[in-house]
Parts: structure tokens; C-alpha cells; sequence
């Protein structure tokens, strides 16, 4: 008996997520994946449906590849898919390069001011994304305040044009997706066992080679995590590039929302998001192989 | 203290340690320690927790500076010297072994860090793990490897530098007990097939016992004691030595008649007077008191006769025993331990060998025994 309860609480606790991932996840998924094969029309809705009933039988199958093979006879989707994947790259290793030294730094200092310091991380979250994103505009805009005080001070005589440009994207990216690089660094740099260090120094190791040869190594879990966590929602990032990006080069997002919203090709649209889904799968799919990896050997 | 009565003495210590204390805030985890280890040794540091020798021992390695003193290894002075230029390795008591590196690559880590040509590197981590038979395991990683052997992995790994000094903190802790002897036997083994110097610091009196040539007693941040094993378990120079170190039936007493080779102290602890055929340094009247070794304590049912020994003038009837109830009796297999209550009130500790496999005519619970001693037996404690 209670051999059963416990089966059915598992089943239980495991099927919440699991209903929440089928329903708000795999459902809209497998509509958007079905409308990415269907015709454009101008109707409501605005495709063709792919099967065709008449009565309740079966009578046609209409599977329209043209969508897909449109994302790469138009030059805007691949070089939008192409400067999506740059900005993403380069801001995760920005994130990376800023987050890890503040992410070590947290984790080895004092358990009191590690909470502050923490708390410092996520405190921005307490305000709107979007607004914390306008903010920029203000700081970073012609006679924003960065070029009144530079200009104020005498280091420059003509504003430097920084919105709008791929400047503005990264800035706006790293100061957004920087908490979810610090947070999965920090958890795992703060469970360090701290005289593997000192194993290392008793064995020759300077501290410099100690970092190299033992932490970093073993933070490998931490920074791919968090870099995923970065990388994955700034492809398809859609508020920062619209506020603070370039006009003459979109990133995928943007084209995404413009194929739905304002041309109303709601196929293209969904050849658009089902390409870059399968795009971001590979990256996870590599963490997933990685994570296997390290429970593995962390037993 | 007591001085080594076999070995090269006019040798040079090979570690000095001088006048060195160590404070953290108020503090005082090692108070004014000085101490010789001679080349070869293997030197146990033996106290209880808080006593102050991992302090030490970390001092030794460099992780810890001291805040007053000096230490030199090889007649070099180590206070300026980083951790990782010490000619010293250390051997973890959680063995520290690097969880994302293979066997061969945590041993050859340190020689990595020498700089020292492929080959070298692979011939003398063959070499050494053949030492501590771990050749087979050369590309396991440590979550797969028993406790017995992740201990000699880091052993490996300690000994692989060949280091002027070798630290062991707590190097059986992690074994179960029958791992634990055969490994103390093979730690031994190595020792001298290598010849390096170790410092071994435990809890563990029976590890200490066994491992070392000499060993240091430390008690609140300062060597209480420093002998071979043998002087300090039947020579302890302190209550708290003899008391630390394997049990002991400790009589209060007062010095009543002190002569130069005998002393009789009355003890109403035992509810008599206690013979003692050698001679102490202390004031008339003052207060001592007298160690007497569980193994050492006969049981009878007669009162003893008093004991023909070398000394003159011998102990009287009735010194050195007293009358008492068997209290309780623990069967241990080679020995039992009885506790004798005297009339006195103190209950006294005495083990006797079990020779014999069966024996009718064993003391049993509640029988009347005497309980006496041999007049060499006990020792004097003035402090």
C-alpha cells in the first residue's frame, strides 16, 4: 500500500511539469510546425488547412514545402539568422568574460556578504525588462547622458553615435542576460571542495595554473549552463534589438514578429520560428549529452 | 622528556621548528611549539581535536603562516617560501584527489608542474604507482576507486615529487579497521623503501602507537610530550599523557616518605599507602599522583603476599592493594577488562590476557577480589 502512494505521488509530481510542457509547449508547437507546411491565404485564419475532408473522409493532404525554401531564397532570413547567431555568440562571451570573475568572487567571499552580493544580482529583476531597456536609451542616445558628461567634461566636442548600433545591441544583451550567467556559475563555483586548491599548490601548481588546471575545468558544467541560458534567448531576443539595434540589419526575432504582425504570412512566419527552433535544439542537445556526462562522474 | 637511546643523536635535525606560535584572533591555535624531527623518522603528532597539530602540520605546507617562530626543513628557513617552492608534499585527509583527472594524471601532476620531459614523467609515475601496486588502475578516475585505494593514489601522488618532507593529516581516518593495519604496515614498508621523512598527524593513540618512531603529545597549542611510543605510554610526563594515551588508574595522593630510591604515598583514593621502588623529584607533603596501567593490576582472592622484588627496603603487607567487588566484566576476545570497586569507593580498571580458552574457575560479577600491583609498576606524576 504504501508502495502504491508513493508510485502515484511520483506520478504525480512528475506529471504537473509534464501536462504544463504538453500543453503550453508541444500543443502550440505542433500548430505553429503544422501552419510552417500550409499556403498562405487571405482569410481567417490566414493559411490553407493541410487536410482536406470532405465529409469525415480524408481526401488530400496538402504539404507545402515552399516556405522553407523561401527562408533561403530571400537574403533577409539568412543573414538575419547569420547576425541573430553573431549577436548571441558574442554576447555570451562577453557574459562569460564578466560574469566569471564576478561569480568566483561572490562564491569565495564571506556567507554574509555573499548574500548581499547576490542579492545585488537579481535586484534589477525587480524592475521592468522594458523599462530597465528605454533606461538605456536615455543613457545611450546623441544628447544622452554618457555624451553630455563626456562632451560636459571636454573629452570629446561631437556626441559618439552609440544607439542603434551593434554596440548598443551587446550592451543592452549583457546587461539583461548577465544575472543568468552569474547564477549557474556561482552555484557551481560555490560547491568547490577549496583544498583541491591547496592540493595543487602542495603539488607545485602556481595559482594561476591551479585556476587553469582545477577550477576552470571543473566550473565547465557552470559556464555551459549559463552560457546556454544567454545564448539561447538572445538568438531570438526581440525587445533589445528593437529599442537599441541597428534599422538596416534585423535579427530573427524581429523578423519573426514582422512575418506574423505586419505581413500576415503566418506560414513564412512559422517556417521562420520552426527553423530557428531547429537551430537552438543543437546547442541544448550538446548540454543535455554534457550534463549526462558529469552526473555520470559525479556519483 | 626523555631522549632516543638508539640512533645516529649527533645528527642534525631535519625539521626545526623553533619557538612557533600561531594566533587566530584571540585565539591561540599553537602556542610557542618547538621541535626536531631527524631525517628517516616518521614523527606522529598525536592530540585531540582543537590541540592545535593540524595548525601545525599546515604551517609545515606552507598553508598557514606562523605568527611568531621559525621553521627550517634541511637547515633552510621556509617563512618566505609559497607553498607550491616547498620541498614538501602533504597527503590529505580527505586526499584531495582531482574528481576530473584520471589516476596517472593526478599523480603526474606534480611532476607536470616541474616541467620535467614526457617520458620522465610517465617512467616515474609508473614507478610509483607500482609502489603502492596501483598499476592497473592507472585510468580510473577517484569515483572509481575504493577508499583503501583513493588513499594510495594520494599517497602516490604526495611521494611521486620526492619531497624532503612528506605531511599525512589523518592518513587512516578514512579506512575501515582492518584496512587500517594492513595499510599502516605498508605505510611503514614504504617509508623505508624511500627514505623520506614523514610527519603524520592523528587523533588515533593506537595509530600513532604503531606508525611512529617518535611522537609528540600535543595538548592546548603546545607538545606536552615528545618520545619513542614505548616512553611515552610507560613514562608518560603528565596526568594528561598518561591519561590520553591507552587508560590508566590515576591515584591522588601525599608524598609521606621520599627517599632516593623508593617513595611511599598515602592515597586515600585506593584507601592506602602506594610503594613505589624509584625515587621522584618532589617536595615532602605534596601532592602527586600515581598512574597504574590496566594490564599491569593482578586480581586474587587472597590477599597478596607482600612481593619479592630486587629492591630493599621492600613494600610493607598491605601497600600496593586494596580490597574490593567486581563490578563488571567486558569479554574483548584476547583480554577482559575487569572494574573493580575498592572500599575506597574508586573503581579500578585491570585487564588480564585471556590464556587460557576456558577456565572454570574464572573471577566472576560480584566476587570479592584483591587487587594489587608490583612496586616497578606505577608512575609518579607531579603534575
Amino acid at each position: 500500500m504504501p508502495r502504491f502512494s508513493a508510485h502515484v505521488g511520483r506520478r504525480i509530481v512528475i506529471g504537473i511539469p509534464m501536462v504544463w510542457l504538453v500543453v503550453l509547449f508541444l500543443i502550440p508547437f505542433i500548430i505553429v510546425f503544422k501552419i510552417s507546411f500550409s499556403e498562405v491565404r487571405l482569410a481567417m485564419p490566414p493559411f490553407a488547412p493541410l487536410f482536406e475532408f470532405v465529409g469525415s473522409k480524408l481526401v488530400a493532404v496538402r504539404l507545402n514545402f515552399a516556405n522553407y525554401a523561401f527562408l533561403f531564397t530571400d537574403a533577409l532570413y539568412v543573414s538575419s539568422y547569420l547576425y541573430s547567431l553573431k549577436v548571441a555568440a558574442v554576447s555570451t562571451v562577453l557574459c562569460l568574460l564578466l560574469g566569471y570573475p564576478m561569480a568566483y568572487a561572490i562564491a569565495r567571499s564571506s556567507p554574509t556578504s555573499r548574500t548581499v552580493l547576490l542579492m545585488l544580482i537579481v535586484l534589477p529583476f525587480w524592475t521592468s525588462f522594458l523599462l530597465r531597456v528605454y533606461a538605456w536609451i536615455g543613457l545611450l542616445k546623441n544628447n544622452g547622458v554618457i555624451n553630455n558628461v563626456l562632451m560636459s567634461v571636454g573629452l570629446i566636442h561631437e556626441p559618439i553615435t552609440m544607439l542603434q548600433t551593434d554596440f548598443s545591441v551587446y550592451v543592452g544583451i549583457v546587461y539583461s542576460y548577465l544575472p543568468f550567467m552569474i547564477l549557474p556559475l556561482y552555484s557551481n563555483l560555490e560547491k568547490h571542495d577549496l583544498t583541491l586548491i591547496e592540493a595543487a599548490a602542495d603539488l607545485g601548481a602556481s595559482p594561476f595554473t591551479a585556476f587553469r588546471r582545477i577550477t576552470l575545468p571543473q566550473s565547465l558544467p557552470g559556464i555551459i549552463a549559463g552560457s546556454l541560458l544567454v545564448f539561447i534567448p538572445a538568438v531570438g531576443e526581440y525587445v533589445i534589438p528593437s529599442l537599441l539595434g541597428r534599422t538596416d540589419q534585423l535579427m530573427i526575432g524581429r523578423v519573426l514578429s514582422d512575418e506574423f504582425f505586419a505581413n500576415r504570412d503566418w506560414p513564412v512566419a512559422s517556417a521562420v520560428a520552426v527553423f530557428m527552433l531547429g537551430l537552438l535544439v543543437v546547442p541544448i542537445m550538446l548540454f543535455q549529452h554534457f550534463e549526462k556526462r558529469t552526473l555520470e562522474a559525479g556519483k | 622528556m626523555t631522549t632516543q637511546p638508539s640512533g645516529p643523536t649527533a645528527q642534525a635535525p631535519y625539521l626545526r621548528i623553533e619557538n612557533v606560535t600561531k594566533r587566530f584572533g584571540d585565539f591561540v591555535a599553537v602556542n610557542d611549539v618547538s621541535l626536531d624531527v631527524r631525517r628517516g623518522e616518521i614523527f606522529c603528532l598525536l592530540g585531540g581535536s582543537g590541540s592545535g597539530k593540524t595548525t601545525l602540520l599546515r604551517m609545515l605546507a606552507g598553508f598557514e603562516t606562523p605568527t611568531a617562530g621559525k621553521i627550517y626543513i634541511d637547515g633552510q628557513d621556509m617563512c618566505e617560501i609559497a607553498p607550491y617552492d616547498r620541498p614538501v608534499n602533504m597527503m590529505f585527509q580527505s586526499y584531495a584527489l582531482f574528481p576530473h583527472m584520471t589516476v596517472e594524471k593526478n599523480v603526474a601532476f606534480g611532476l607536470e608542474q616541474e616541467h620535467l620531459g614526457r617520458q620522465e614523467i610517465q617512467r616515474r609515475v609508473g614507478e610509483i604507482l607500482e609502489i603502492v601496486k596501483m598499476t592497473s588502475f592507472l585510468a580510473r578516475k577517484p569515483h572509481q576507486l575504493s577508499g583503501g585505494q583513493r588513499q594510495r593514489v594520494a599517497l602516490a601522488r604526495a611521494l611521486v615529487k620526492r619531497p624532503k618532507l612528506l605531511l599525512l593529516d589523518e592518513p587512516l581516518a578514512a579506512l575501515d579497521r582492518k584496512l587500517r593495519e594492513h595499510t599502516q604496515f605498508e605505510l611503514i614498508n614504504i617509508q623505508e623503501q624511500l627514505g623520506v621523512t614523514f610527519v603524520v598527524v592523528t587523533h588515533d593513540q593506537e595509530e600513532a602507537m604503531t606508525l611512529s618512531s617518535r611522537m609528540g603529545v600535543m595538548n592546548h597549542g603546545q607538545i606536552v610530550q615528545v618520545g619513542t611510543p614505548s616512553d611515552i605510554y610507560e613514562f608518560p610526563a603528565t596526568r594528561f599523557v598518561a591519561d590520553f594515551i591507552g587508560s590508566v588508574n590515576m591515584f591522588e595522593g601525599k608524598l609521606i616518605e621520599d627517599e632516593p630510591d623508593f617513595v611511599r604515598i598515602r592515597s586515600d583514593d585506593l584507601g592506602g599507602v602506594i610503594y613505589v621502588s624509584h625515587g621522584i623529584s618532589s617536595a615532602p607533603d605534596a601532592t602527586v599522583w600515581v598512574a597504574v596501567r590496566p594490564e599491569k593490576i593482578t586480581l586474587s582472592r587472597q590477599p597478596p603476599a607482600p612481593a619479592g622484588g630486587t629492591h630493599q627496603p621492600e613494600a610493607a603487607a598491605g601497600e600496593n592493594t586494596a580490597r574490593g567487588t567486581v563490578k563488571e566484566i567486558a569479554y574483548m576476545g584476547d583480554m577482559s577488562i575487569y572494574l573493580v570497586k575498592v572500599e575506597s569507593g574508586k573503581t579500578i580498571r585491570v585487564t588480564i590476557p585471556n590464556v587460557a580458552r576456558h577456565t572454570e574457575d574464572r573471577i566472576t560479577w560480584d566476587e570479592t577480589v584483591h587487587v594489587s600491583w608490583h612496586a616497578e609498576s606505577p608512575v609518579v606524576l607531579t603534575r
